[in-house]
């Protein structure tokens, strides 16, 4: 019933889901949580956005390494003995030519570095900021797609290390972040089940950010309804005189607002445990990001599975 | 959201009948999608000739805007009035095979690039294609008499400027160095290209493999002689993106992340001599009652053994110490973008995915009171 441990329990954990969702702030919560344990770990960030290695600054055993696919390829063609050949390719910008007569190759040398720095042995874990939800895919294809194209030579024996990497679950897993919301639900459900078809995979638990307090709290397959109390007493204080007219319009708007949210994301929840059957790990929203927001959702990951999350044959 | 009903209308209404085309931008995940096809339901009521192209294949979307049958590359009519609303998702490899079709000079120069394994991926795998796709649609819907504004939702870029970098994405491409080395040997009048002589055809062929190399050769060939009317093209589009009758509206979600974009991309339009004409604050916390986040926390500790009544100020508690925390995170963005229409469209309880919540929206968009002075 530990949450931390299912999640980084591969020496590889690739963090996915769309924008908006917190992904990078799962990821670095992630990387947080895993650190205060002891564990030597990298954070390798995808997207080119510098936020990771700001809101990790100072966090002891924790490293952060920036990916671009234009260095990454770059860096492989000077380790096929193209040194001289690489320096003219990126010079001249001739990459985008590489990358589209073999489609996906940028995706799988990126994923060809992150797996020579698994093999490196320097980090217990290696957590990845995965590309947005649709490019994700994408990018856990690549190998596969190349692999068929590409008969041999050095693309070819690349595309078999990064498949060996993706289809074993001791090295390696994706962790999909979402949040309790209709189409972000909708659309999780729907990439899980084309990593697990199409690129064989192990998806680890589904993180759901930006969950409601009153949500966190409670049982999921509790069907009371969520505020029910707050507005018996908003009714009762407004009787005999304890709040104004104005105040209890207030305090009703923000309790029929918040119980309203609340009901939703219940329902959003259990429609995700009941389709993916995958254990849940809730997450609040965090106010801001920084090195104690940042330790506050490390303490949610070492906590607990959501009540009533789990499948009932997890 | 019963108040802002009756709300005056905002600046934003005058932005949507002075212009033809909004290109709405930001960052992924700010809700650009739902906000564009609000925009262009609202411009329709006020009877506009409005086609809404999104590039977002969600399928909430085609029925929050009621296509039973889903979005599609060719604009479908959406009954709302008394304008009219299109709405069309883009297909950037349908749109690559028309733009081939156009610009080659014959049919046989057409079907040369469009059978070729290099041009097939070239739409989906070269940075910048799906943005170049997106304003080739734009350009040609602002021709199209149908329809008298044009409302487009920008993919979501790493980049936010991508978009008006797109129309010169081919043009660039087909400038490379390697192009130039590529048609070397045709100019010559030679048939067939040595790739073995040249260092650089050598190595991409060692390490792709030489079919794809071929491939590759084969498509810059066949792309011979295109150039020029790329190049024409681009600078067309390229004048409509700047025009003064495009409006840029900027979406952003109260949050430090998507701000610190917003704020760039401000800065970068400015540098492009462009400025930003609305910015929208999407899915932002409603504001319950008057009063101030102090004033919540003396209730609370006025109900003192009330639990229900204690619990119930707490929700107001948090719901006014997070519209504090946001109004200050965007104030870096409001400061940025002085002079544009300032728009917050509050959460809703639910996520946009049927009328109701699009109309919802719409409201927001068209008579949100402005939360800052501008």
């Amino acid at each position: 019933m530990d949450p931390l441990s299912d999640l980084i329990a591969p020496h590889v954990v690739i963090v996915a889901g769309k924008g908006g969702v917190g992904k990078t702030t799962v990821t670095a919560g992630l990387a947080s949580a895993a650190a205060s344990r002891g564990e030597r770990v990298l954070v390798v960030e995808l997207d080119g956005k510098p936020n990771l290695a700001e809101w990790l600054e100072g966090v002891d055993g924790v490293e952060v390494m920036a990916i671009s696919a234009a260095e990454a390829l770059d860096e492989y063609l000077r380790d096929q003995g193209f040194a001289r050949i690489a320096r003219r390719l990126s010079s001249t910008g001739v990459i985008d030519v590489v990358g589209t007569a073999a489609p996906g190759i940028d995706d799988l040398v990126v994923l060809g570095r992150i797996k020579q720095l698994e093999r490196s042995g320097d980090y217990d874990l290696i957590v990845v900021d995965g590309p947005a939800a649709g490019h994700a895919l994408t990018m856990l294809t690549a190998a596969s797609g190349l692999g068929d194209s590409v008969d041999s030579g050095p693309v070819r024996a690349q595309a078999d290390d990064v498949l060996a990497l993706l289809g074993d679950p001791q090295r390696c897993q994706v962790v999909l972040v979402t949040i309790p919301e209709t189409t972000p639900v909708n659309e999780i459900i729907e990439t899980a089940y084309e990593i697990e078809d199409r690129v064989g995979v192990q998806l680890g638990p589904v993180v759901v950010n930006l969950t409601e307090p009153a949500v966190l709290e409670a049982d999921i397959s509790d069907d009371r309804p969520v505020g029910a109390a707050w507005t018996a007493a908003i009714a009762a204080a407004l009787d005999d005189g304890r709040i104004s007219t104005d105040e209890a319009a207030a305090l009703a708007a923000a309790a029929e607002f918040t119980a309203a949210r609340a009901e939703m994301q219940r329902r959003e929840l259990a429609r995700l445990r009941d389709r993916l059957a995958l254990p849940l790990v809730v997450l609040p929203a965090v106010a801001g990001v920084d090195g104690d927001h940042i330790t506050g959702l490390a303490d949610h990951l070492m906590g607990a599975y959501l009540h009533g999350g789990l499948p009932s044959d997890g | 959201m019963a108040d802002t009903a009756t709300a005056p209308e905002t600046a934003l209404v005058g932005t949507l009948a002075d212009v033809s085309v909004v290109i709405c931008c930001g960052s992924g995940g700010v809700g650009k999608t739902t906000i564009a096809a609000a925009l262009g339901r609202e411009a329709a009521r006020r009877g506009r000739s409005v086609v809404v192209v999104t590039i977002d294949p969600a399928r909430r979307l085609a029925d929050a805007l009621g296509l039973t049958e889903g979005l599609t590359s060719t604009p479908q009519r959406v009954p709302t009035g008394p304008g009219e609303l299109w709405a069309m998702m883009l297909d950037a490899d349908e749109m690559f095979r028309t733009v081939i079709n156009e610009h080659a000079g014959d049919a046989d120069q057409a079907e040369r690039i469009l059978a070729n394994r290099f041009a097939r991926s070239l739409s989906g795998s070269l940075s910048g294609t799906q943005e170049y796709m997106a304003t080739e649609a734009l350009y040609r819907l602002h021709d199209d008499e149908r329809f008298d504004l044009v409302v487009v939702d920008t993919p979501p870029s790493r980049q936010a400027l991508d978009f008006l970098e797109a129309p010169g994405v081919l043009t660039r491409f087909l400038d490379h160095r390697v192009f130039r080395l590529l048609m070397m040997p045709t100019r010559r009048g030679l048939r067939v290209i040595n790739t073995a002589a040249q260092p650089v055809l050598r190595a991409i062929g060692r390490v792709v493999g030489s079919d794809v190399l071929a491939d590759a050769v084969a498509f810059f060939q066949a792309f011979s002689g295109m150039e020029g009317g790329f190049r024409d093209r681009a600078r067309a589009v390229d004048e409509l993106l700047r025009a003064r009758s495009t409006a840029f509206v900027l979406v952003a979600a109260p949050r430090p992340d998507t701000v610190g974009e917003g704020v760039w991309f401000a800065e970068q339009l400015h540098r492009h001599g462009l400025s930003v004409a609305a910015t929208i604050i999407n899915r932002a916390q409603p504001v319950f009652g008057d009063g101030t986040t102090a004033d919540a926390i003396a209730g609370r500790e006025r109900a003192r053994d009330d639990a229900g009544l204690v619990a119930a100020w707490e929700q107001l508690i948090a719901a006014r110490r997070c519209v504090d925390t946001e109004v200050a995170e965007v104030e870096p963005l409001a400061a940025a973008v002085s002079q544009a229409v300032w728009v917050t469209v509050p959460l809703l309880a639910d996520d946009v995915h049927d009328a109701v919540g699009l109309d919802a929206v719409g409201a927001a968009l068209m008579a949100s009171p402005d939360a800052h002075d501008h």
